[in-house]
C-alpha cells in the first residue's frame, strides 16, 4: 500500500513538512488545484488568505487504477483511522 | 470576658472562588481541546470531554453567582459574577459554533470518484520537483521495498500545511 499525499502546498512547503514530521512517503504539489478540481474536491476560499484548497478526502486505488474505497469526511475534525483504511484495503487483490 | 462582635458591614466578604474557577475552566476548555483532546479520536470526533468541562464551569458559575446574590454580605461577585458567566457562555458558544457548524462547512464533492470508478490520471511534482504520474506510482516498485509493485495507492487529499 503506497500512501500519496496531495495538497496545494508547493514542493518546498511539503518538503519542509516532511522534514519536520519525519514523513517518508510521496507528497505531491497541486498549486493551482487542477487535480483537486479533477477529483471535484475543491474548497473555495478555505485556505489561508482565501486560497482555494482541497477538502479532505482519501481514496484507495488498486493496481489497475480503480477506486476500491473512499472516505469523504463530513466534518473537518473527523478523520479515517488506520483501521478504517486497512478494512478498505482488505478487498484488494 | 468580652465577646467580640463584628458588624456585618465591617466583616470582609469572602472571595467568590466558584465564579473564578468556573470562568477559568470555561476558558481552559478551548485550548484543552485544541492542544490535548483533539489528539485522540475518542474525544475529538465528539468532544464530550470538553463539553463536560463547560458543564462543570457552568455549574460552578451558577453556584457562585447564586451565592453572590443570595448572600451578598458573605460573598462578593455580584458584578464580576455575571460578567464572567457571560464571557464563559461566549466561550462555550464559540466552541459550539466551531465544532458543530464551521468544521462541517465542506463542499459536497458530488463529482469525486466513487468506488468502482477509475481514478483520474494526473502528473504532479513531488517534494524534490520530480514529476510523478498516477500510472507510474501504481506500476513502479515502491522505494525501500524489495522491488515489489504496490498493491494499491492511498491517495490522501489534504488542506495543506498551515
Amino acid at each position: 500500500m503506497r500512501p500519496v499525499a496531495i495538497s496545494v502546498d508547493s514542493s518546498t512547503e511539503s518538503a519542509a513538512l516532511c522534514k519536520n514530521a519525519g514523513y517518508t512517503y510521496t507528497f505531491l504539489s497541486d498549486p493551482n488545484a487542477e487535480v483537486i478540481r479533477r477529483y471535484d474536491l475543491l474548497h473555495r476560499g478555505a485556505g489561508v488568505d482565501g486560497k482555494d484548497i482541497a477538502r479532505p478526502a482519501e481514496f484507495l486505488v488498486d493496481a489497475s487504477g480503480v477506486v476500491r474505497w473512499r472516505n469523504l469526511t463530513e466534518d473537518l475534525r473527523v478523520r479515517a483511522t488506520s483501521i478504517d483504511v486497512l478494512k478498505g484495503a482488505q478487498g484488494l487483490p | 470576658m468580652s465577646v467580640q462582635e463584628t458588624a456585618p458591614a465591617e466583616r470582609k466578604r469572602k472571595w467568590n472562588w466558584r465564579i473564578w474557577s468556573g470562568f477559568f475552566l470555561a476558558l481552559a476548555a478551548v485550548p484543552g481541546y485544541l492542544l490535548f483532546f483533539a489528539r485522540f479520536p475518542i474525544t475529538r470526533d465528539v468532544p464530550w470531554a470538553s463539553w463536560l468541562m463547560f458543564a462543570l464551569a457552568g455549574w460552578l458559575l451558577w453556584a457562585g453567582v447564586r451565592r453572590a446574590f443570595v448572600s451578598p454580605e458573605v460573598f462578593r461577585g455580584r458584578i464580576t459574577g455575571p460578567i464572567l458567566a457571560a464571557l464563559s457562555l461566549a466561550a462555550a458558544g464559540l466552541f459550539a459554533y466551531a465544532t458543530l457548524y464551521s468544521s462541517r462547512q465542506l463542499p459536497v464533492a458530488a463529482g469525486a470518484p466513487k468506488v468502482g470508478d477509475k481514478a483520474p490520471e494526473f502528473t504532479l511534482a513531488d517534494t524534490s520537483g520530480r514529476m510523478m504520474a498516477l500510472s507510474g506510482l501504481l506500476s513502479e516498485p515502491m522505494p525501500g521495498m524489495a522491488g515489489g509493485k504496490p498493491r494499491g495507492i492511498l491517495l490522501v487529499f489534504y488542506r495543506g500545511y498551515w
